[in-house]
């Protein structure tokens, strides 16, 4: 279909809750740029959410994330289930450029109608997702897709945003990478639902599989009646010998396993809750300091309260405090 | 707030295996501050087309290094207009004789690289004929 490259806004919120690819790619570009409109098309976007399983893989680079991805596509479409993925991968902080090389795993469905793929570099944002994601997650889920999954880039320790996107957080990490405290520091291993012990071929991995299992049962007796015990699933997700592969079903069960407790327990209605009391916070400060700075601008006193402080005949909380005042009389938000 | 960036999926196509040069490129456009979609080896037209859709990429660039530019090239360019890709830009690079050169042009790639141009001439060439 030639010439959609000028689609009028308002058409495409419409094509896209149709299944239709351009609209979706159209649509992530104008969010991802956070261009003028872009707050107007999640709008209609919106009501068309809320019914895909959000799936999040997260784990450092190399751990076989984007490969795990591959099989489960692979074991989503033999359910039929239309699976619509977004991989993030890191942009320079000096350049700005970036190398998004995840969609590479996934070219074998690159003709199935049934999958979306979007690359995304990360543009400066740290929580090992892009800003954009979640609203990018929204359109893949209005385009009609029954899964998205979202691969965070190459995460360590702090890298836990995907938990304020993701229903089920899968972590990936491989043998010998550290002893069991390191498995039993606060952070992303803390987000897991699943924790899959990837390239558990490799020497150590007996080892490192009963260490992991160790500091996880540790924690259980801590827990809640009633709450997801994460497990632990050794996987081969690559190996010379196809037929070597190995984890893919248990990790495919264990997934759904999740799901099916997060719908059996308040736990989706608890999750959901913070994930919009968080989303909306971040959006009403977004738009509180878009319209403070707004307001300084062109006047020259920006200017002015830095020297200011600078200067020590000011300090930031107070100019704060003044500015936020002058903003609150003002009717017009 | 806003910004915008130009996003170039970079591929090869069919059984050619040689891919340094598709990386060199990919690393360079990188480094010049483009998002860069790295399809690797084995790919085919409608494979990479489909890729620059979902990606709503600026660019397609295809390097060839096994003597197949002549098969592959229209075949991008009409799975292109197929999807109604005509404002993105089709990038060729490789190694083949210069009188394919305008041959390919002919077909429909937007620009042709040898090997041997200079780095710079294609991040340049990307950054003023970007159509979008």
């Amino acid at each position: 279909m030639p010439g959609q490259k000028k689609d009028r806004p308002q058409d495409l919120a419409a094509r896209l809750v149709r299944g239709d690819r351009r609209a979706a790619s159209r649509l992530i570009t104008l969010v991802e740029n956070g261009g003028p409109g872009a707050d107007e098309m999640m709008k209609r976007v919106y009501p068309h959410t809320g019914r895909s399983m959000l799936v999040g893989i997260t784990g450092p680079g190399g751990s076989g994330k984007s490969t795990l991805i591959d099989h489960l596509i692979g074991r989503f479409r033999k359910r039929d289930l239309r699976v619509g993925v977004v991989a993030v991968d890191p942009s320079s902080p000096f350049t700005g450029g970036a190398l998004l090389g995840d969609r590479v795993r996934f070219q074998r469905y690159a003709m199935d109608e049934g999958v979306f793929v979007r690359s995304m570099g990360s543009r400066g944002y740290t929580g090992g997702l892009a800003r954009a994601t979640t609203d990018v997650c929204r359109i893949l889920e209005a385009m009609g897709n029954d899964v998205v999954i979202i691969e965070t880039l190459g995460a360590g320790q702090d890298e836990i945003d995907i938990i304020h996107v993701a229903q089920t957080c899968i972590l990936v990490l491989t043998p010998g990478m550290g002893d069991d405290i390191q498995a039993m520091k606060a952070g992303i291993m803390e987000i897991a639902h699943l924790i899959v012990l990837n390239k558990a071929d490799l020497e150590g991995a007996g080892a490192c599989l009963r260490s992991l299992e160790a500091v996880l049962e540790d924690a259980g007796g801590r827990r809640t009646e009633g709450a997801w015990n994460p497990r632990v699933i050794p996987t081969v997700a690559w190996a010379r010998r196809p037929g070597d592969v190995s984890g893919m079903e248990a990790l495919e069960e264990a997934l759904l396993a999740h799901q099916a407790h997060l719908r059996e327990t308040p736990g989706l209605r608890c999750a959901n809750e913070r994930r919009v009391e968080r989303e909306l916070r971040l959006i009403f400060r977004d738009a509180l300091e878009k319209h403070v700075i707004s307001g300084l601008e062109g006047t020259g006193r920006k200017e002015e309260f830095l020297r200011e402080i600078i200067e020590r005949r000011n300090d930031p909380y107070s100019v704060v405090e003044e500015i936020l005042g002058e903003t609150l009389k003002k009717p017009e938000i | 707030m806003e910004s915008k960036r130009i996003k170039v999926v970079i591929s090869k196509v069919g059984l050619d295996g040689h891919d340094r040069g598709a990386k060199v490129v990919a690393s360079l456009l990188r480094e010049a501050g483009m998002e860069v979609v790295y399809l690797g080896m084995y790919q085919s037209p409608e494979g990479i087309v489909r890729a620059a859709v979902d990606e709503d990429a600026d660019v397609i660039g295809v390097s060839y290094l096994s003597g197949e530019h002549l098969v592959f090239t229209p075949r991008i360019v009409e799975e292109m207009k197929k999807n109604g890709l005509e404002d993105v830009l089709f990038v060729v690079g490789g190694a083949f004789p210069p009188e394919d050169i305008p041959v390919m042009k002919e077909m429909g790639a937007d620009e042709v690289f040898r090997g041997g141009s200079l780095t710079q001439s294609f991040v340049d060439y990307i950054r003023e004929h970007v159509r979008r």
